[in-house]
């Protein structure tokens, strides 16, 4: 790929904004259309077209794969442990109004908090199958 | 108007679709795929349904084609030709086609306001939600919030297939690779018996994605 350079040049511009619009569908999905699942798939796509334009071993020395692994867990982990905060505060599992003194508020933050949680795993577990597909080399036909 | 772009998109995901039945080339293929998933988005958007059209778009015809263009570059780009005869296939699908389609009589009218998913939580979500969580996207107050055990659940599937693939694509021979002194190795069946050492050296060798190896990347030349 190293005499590409529309290709090679193009996706180096793109890559960044493809991250923040990730970001924006994230946070604006309580807005707008979006939310955790979407966005965590577009922050994914930014690596892969990273991984299919400068190669694999480059992007896994950008994300190792212990890294997207963790992730994947992470995000459950932290979906899940804001149910058992909100137990531990008195309410039921993931009623996200006792997080904060006016349940409008804690709604915002539990929903913030679990929105994130789905954009690690998804980001984690899309980058990760990528991975394990692109990497088990190839039967040459 | 509305009929218009209705039909349109209706025609053009009809043909996609028989296209891709007709293809032999899977990598044409799994492009008409991704177009598919792109006109399913659409249709998604006409039906106001833009987070399930934006789903569709980023998975659909993003992630998902990625994917498969991925599995094509291990299994090759060209159908086999089937070594059965295809009448028993045809009926069986012909059958569950028509069981399906006589299931969708049941099936209440298309936005149609009687209809009992407007009379259940529905209407308390739409009117309630603005005060009870104060987002003004009720999508996603329902998903997340209304809705939360769902959606933590959905999360840990999505973890669970990665468990599942990885346990998958990790079992099996590994592919052969040639080490740095020639020797032909493989990492888990290798039939003489060898040291600990070697095995080891081995092992880290098929780990590391050594520069000359054939990436993804690298199949598009």
């Amino acid at each position: 790929m190293d005499d590409r350079v529309i290709l090679r040049v193009g996706a180096k511009i793109l890559i960044p904004f493809i991250l923040v619009f990730a970001l924006y569908v994230q946070f604006h999905g309580d807005y707008g259309p979006g939310g955790g699942f979407q966005a965590g798939v577009i922050f994914a796509a930014g690596f892969v077209l990273y991984a299919l334009i400068y190669g694999l071993e480059n992007v896994k020395k950008v994300l190792p794969p212990q890294a997207v692994y963790i992730c994947s867990a992470l995000g459950v982990l932290l979906f899940a442990g804001v149910g058992y905060v909100t137990m531990a505060l008195g309410g039921e599992f993931l009623n996200y109004g006792v997080l904060a003194h006016d349940p409008e508020h804690g709604q915002h933050y539990g929903i913030l908090l679990v929105e994130l949680g789905v954009l690690i795993t998804v980001f984690g577990v899309m980058v990760a199958v990528f991975y394990a597909f692109a990497g088990r080399g190839r039967v040459d036909t | 108007m509305v009929e218009f772009v209705d039909i349109t998109l209706l025609l053009l995901l009809g043909i996609t679709a028989f296209s891709i039945l007709r293809q032999k080339n899977l990598f044409a293929a799994v492009m008409m795929a991704g177009i598919y998933s792109l006109l399913s988005a659409g249709l998604f958007v006409v039906m106001d349904a833009v987070d399930v059209a934006f789903t569709e778009a980023a998975v659909g015809a993003g992630i998902s084609t990625i994917l498969m263009l991925g599995t094509l570059a291990l299994v090759g780009h060209s159908e086999h030709q089937p070594q059965h005869r295809p009448i028993l296939p045809l009926f069986v699908v012909i059958l569950t086609g028509a069981v399906l389609v006589y299931g969708t009589l049941d099936i209440p009218p298309f936005g149609d306001a009687s209809n009992p998913v407007h009379h259940h939580v529905a209407p308390h979500y739409l009117e309630e939600s603005e005060h009870e969580i104060g987002i003004p996207n009720v999508v996603t107050s329902v998903l997340a919030s209304y809705r939360g055990y769902d959606t933590m659940g959905e999360t840990t599937v999505i973890f669970a297939a990665l468990v599942g693939v990885l346990l998958l694509l990790s079992l099996g021979p590994r592919p052969r690779r040639i080490v740095s002194n020639g020797q032909r190795i493989t990492g888990t069946d290798s039939e003489k018996p060898v040291s600990e050492e070697e095995v080891k050296e081995a092992q880290e060798d098929t780990l590391q994605v050594s520069p000359e190896e054939k990436t993804l990347g690298d199949t598009n030349g």
